[in-house]
């Protein structure tokens, strides 16, 4: 009856995720000559020595891999950007800035395979991993805020990887609160004593519980 | 790079253009891949879709074999087979999904509306499944159990409703993020309290608050 417990029905793995990511577009810089390619998720080049073109990540790493190419880092990935970003985490006690969906993984990427392409690797990488902390300490923080029974929960800005983590344990949070604050559970006409005593250490809640709908990042 | 292929380039490039529109399909695909990982319950079977994408690959295997066949660079070959192999693991992928949805909820599915969302094989499949497990649960348990206890739906013949029947759960959690839509969501029971997609970009959202934009392809689950 767990119909979420089967992890091989609803969840995805950090591969998937990172499949996913491999679809978003990048920048490189070919050193070949190579016609277009009409691929089925679209058609990408000509590639010209010098000429920058845009393509999904996994081409860019494939080229790269083979030396074909140089793979120029994204905009959000340079230290001015980052860095500010990092303080505006840090400011914050429960938003999140606006990075890209799949930053996670595609600075993963990047650092793999394209490391030499990347100028201030130290930094970049440093203020990336920090970031990262930052913004999961902050996202498990703010899940103690969950304490009731909620019919949504907002994550604006968080990113695929980030909220892949946390959804195991988030589904079966709710889900448990949902169950057994639900309003028959409290309301119900009660039989025995025990669970009128029960009922009425519940009275102080109700207040509470007319918020049904929490915004965990902008509190 | 061989002369030769770029004839065949130009004309293949003629069939897949007709085929990529606005969005391609494989970014359909990919979508009502997430959309079936993320649902509790089974969806509606995308039928043309699959259908596209199965003679999109054909198309694709054949354009593979013909440079294979004429010389063209090794790197072009190997970088078109690689686009072949990512859109074939998402059509596997998604067909994967379903048949284990099926299998966990073969009766359920057969006793309900839900057998029309699935494809003529998968119900061939999901019939199959159902009498090869009665067929077990009866040789290697019930037929030892008192009369009463045998049937395969009941826990006793005294129970009023079919209690062993394993339904998808559908008061759980999803996550969802917005997509060209931007809907705005009725979340809670009383109606005061909406999600606004455009705003909030990303929630997690109880599945029956947004069942049927998920249906309708309104709302993205991840």
């Amino acid at each position: 009856m767990a119909g979420q417990s089967d992890p091989h029905i609803s969840l995805f793995s950090a591969a998937e995720i990172e499949f996913v990511a491999e679809d978003e577009l990048v920048e490189i810089v070919p050193n070949i000559s190579m016609e277009p390619l009409n691929f089925t998720c679209g058609d990408f080049g000509p590639f010209r020595p010098q000429m920058p073109t845009e393509v999904p990540m996994w081409l860019a790493v494939a080229l790269k891999k083979r030396g074909k190419c140089v793979i120029c880092p994204p905009q959000w990935m340079s230290v001015d950007k980052l860095t500010q970003v990092l303080e505006a985490e840090r400011d914050t006690e429960y938003a999140f800035e606006p990075l890209p969906f799949h930053y996670v993984e595609l600075s993963r990427l990047l650092f793999d395979h394209a490391h030499e392409d990347i100028p201030d690797l130290y930094m970049v990488r440093t203020l990336i991993e920090d970031i990262r902390d930052v913004r999961f300490h902050k996202l498990e923080s703010s899940l103690k805020l969950i304490n009731e029974r909620v019919n949504a929960v907002k994550l604006k800005n968080v990113s695929a990887m980030e909220m892949n983590i946390v959804r195991p344990f988030l589904v079966r949070t709710l889900q448990s609160f949902y169950k057994l604050d639900s309003p028959q559970m409290i309301h119900n006409p009660v039989t025995t004593a025990y669970r009128q005593a029960q009922a009425a250490d519940r009275g102080p809640r109700l207040e509470l519980r007319r918020r049904h709908m929490i915004d965990l990042l902008r509190r | 790079m061989a002369s030769g292929s770029e004839e065949g380039t130009e004309l293949e490039t003629e069939d897949i253009d007709k085929s990529i529109r606005l969005t391609t399909d494989v970014e359909l695909l990919k979508q009502a891949w997430r959309n079936e990982k993320a649902s509790p319950e089974i969806l509606k079977f995308q039928a043309d879709l699959v259908q596209r994408s199965k003679e999109q690959i054909q198309l694709m295997e054949d354009t593979v074999e013909d440079y294979e066949g004429n010389g063209t660079d090794p790197l072009t070959i190997s970088l078109y087979q690689m686009d072949l192999d990512r859109y074939q693991f998402l059509l596997r992928s998604y067909l994967r999904t379903r048949l284990q949805k099926i299998e966990k909820y073969t009766i359920h599915i057969s006793k309900t509306e839900m057998w029309n969302r699935l494809s003529r094989p998968e119900q061939k499949f999901a019939k199959r499944c159902k009498d090869s497990m009665e067929k077990h649960l009866t040789q290697s348990v019930l037929s030892k159990l008192p009369e009463g206890y045998r049937s395969i739906l009941q826990q006793s013949a005294s129970s009023d409703a079919e209690d062993m029947v394993p339904e998808p759960q559908l008061d759980t959690f999803v996550f969802c993020k917005s997509n060209q839509y931007r809907e705005v969501v009725q979340v809670g029971e009383s109606g005061d309290e909406q999600f606004d997609f455009a705003v909030d970009g990303l929630g997690v959202i109880r599945y029956t608050a947004i069942r049927e934009l998920v249906e309708t392809g309104k709302v993205d689950l991840v």
